[in-house]
């Protein structure tokens, strides 16, 4: 469903992503893992088709991003890193306007609205308007956004970051499930998440995949700890991407 | 189809804050305050609107127009809704279409609702409505270049003060150039001055405003400002994409 070959990404003579290849089969979740800086939104930016790509292919659904952009973006549910949101709307205007630009409409867009806001507990505060939200609802807001036109494709920029432990449970839960059905591509710099949440992660360093594997293999390969792994692969100081 | 949701949200956005109603309530008072002191609308008797009224518009407008419209794509930049922009399945030219005639449309309503100029002349005298209504197609063009240049500038700072202050320069740029007075000043520095007198005429925005508030809306007038605007959004769109480059 996500095919990735050869990215790459140069921001003037800073290569951000590094000739990064990997692929996100149906039923899969793949923890997209590293430090700062190490390149994971700018991928992810650049498989949703926000950021052109210097060199390399993605195709999503077998669509190309590069050839076919409004196509291939019709396939993705996105949730960008900040969780960007029209602080003047309500949640539900703000989930009503995204569901008509992803082209839902009448009684159509109606459902995904009801739908999204009850699967991102998004009830208490659906009428009210998004400027006044804590830092957990404004997250789930835009989580709900990416999952209006119930999408093949998920691709998921530090979903719990700012949600408490209990909504953090939540959320993987939900990504878990969704990903049966889904591709999801997600990342996080929170180790656990990939032992609860993913079936396959990568880890990313300085642009490049240094290490990738199913939870397991990736505990083995680090003598047991995701952590040590982690340590091992990944340089401490990377550039700002 | 894209187009039309991104105006229906930029339009409900103007009317759920405060923007669109400072808009009218703001030009309306500045645009009658002129009319009334400045254009000395009691002793002219211009029942046309011309002189007293319609001449101070560019001059308002060249202020509140970036006001209005700093934040069109700076605010998307500072907020990061440009990236849900970004990966809907839609083209970026909508986006900033949409968001280009939803300000359009307020400009709009708040020069209708300068009406009761027109009811004012209307009562004291027998004005000609065509050439009332030239002068309010005057006024729209003049905020449509503006409103063209602010959301061109927008596009290239995630700082709404940066926008405001350079769309507000341009725009006094674009006025100043073809003010009478001050082409008077250049004529008079010589007969070489005869081809910096005609460039000013035609960039700046007075000429062809005069012609339209007149009734005598040119060719020139239309290449003009359609050009300025479609140059405009289409840099808009450049610049846009070149940030993500």
């Amino acid at each position: 469903m996500i095919e990735v070959t050869g990215l790459t990404k140069r921001f003037g003579p800073k290569v951000a992503v590094d000739d990064l290849s990997f692929s996100v089969k149906k039923g899969e979740v793949l923890g997209f893992l590293g430090p700062n800086g190490a390149g994971k939104s700018t991928t992810m930016r650049m498989v949703t088709g926000f950021l052109p790509v210097t060199a390399g292919e993605v195709t999503i659904c077998d669509i190309s991003m590069i050839a076919n952009p409004q196509e291939a973006k019709r396939k993705i549910g996105y949730l960008p890193e900040s969780a960007p949101l029209y602080n003047d709307m309500t949640v539900q205007g703000f989930l009503k306007f995204c569901a008509s630009m992803r082209g839902l409409s009448g009684t159509a867009r109606r459902e995904a609205v009801a739908k999204s806001i009850e699967t991102c507990f998004l009830e208490n505060v659906a009428r009210q308007s998004i400027g006044t939200l804590s830092k957990g609802y404004r997250h789930r807001t835009c989580l709900a956004q990416s999952l209006l036109h119930d999408p093949e494709v998920l691709v998921l920029d530090e979903p719990t970051d700012g949600l408490d432990p209990n909504q953090k449970l939540e959320v993987r839960k939900l990504i878990k499930n969704l990903g049966k059905e889904k591709a999801i591509l997600f990342s996080t710099h929170i180790l656990e998440e990939v032992t609860a949440a993913c079936t396959r992660a990568v880890i990313v360093d300085q642009g490049t995949i240094v290490a990738d594997g199913t939870p397991k293999e990736l505990e083995a390969q680090g003598g047991g700890s995701l952590y040590d792994l982690f340590h091992k692969v990944t340089s401490f100081e990377t550039p700002a991407a | 189809m894209n187009m039309l949701t991104i105006l229906k949200r930029e339009l409900t956005s103007y009317f759920t804050q405060p923007t669109a109603y400072a808009i009218v309530i703001v030009f309306g008072l500045l645009s009658t305050l002129f009319a009334f002191t400045q254009g000395r609308f009691w002793d002219y008797g211009d029942a046309s609107l011309h002189s007293t009224f319609f001449v101070f518009h560019p001059l308002i407008l060249m202020i509140l127009v970036p006001a209005v419209s700093m934040r069109q794509w700076s605010d998307e930049h500072y907020t990061g809704t440009i990236e849900l922009l970004g990966t809907f399945p839609v083209k970026m030219g909508s986006a900033i279409i949409g968001k280009y005639l939803a300000a359009a449309v307020v400009w709009a309503l708040a020069l209708a609702l300068t009406f009761p100029m027109v009811l004012t002349v209307n009562y004291l005298g027998d004005p000609d409505l065509s050439t009332i209504f030239s002068g309010y197609l005057g006024s729209f063009m003049v905020c449509l270049t503006f409103l063209a240049i602010t959301t061109l500038i927008s596009a290239f700072t995630r700082d709404q003060v940066v926008a405001l202050i350079s769309s507000v320069a341009v725009c006094c740029l674009f006025t100043i150039l073809g003010l009478e007075q001050v082409i008077n000043e250049v004529r008079r520095t010589g007969p070489e001055a005869k081809s910096a007198v005609e460039l000013m005429t035609k960039v700046g925005i007075f000429s062809h405003f005069f012609d339209a508030t007149q009734g005598r809306i040119s060719y020139t007038s239309l290449l003009y400002v359609f050009g300025l605007i479609s140059v405009c959004l289409f840099g808009t769109n450049l610049a846009l994409k070149s940030q993500r480059a």
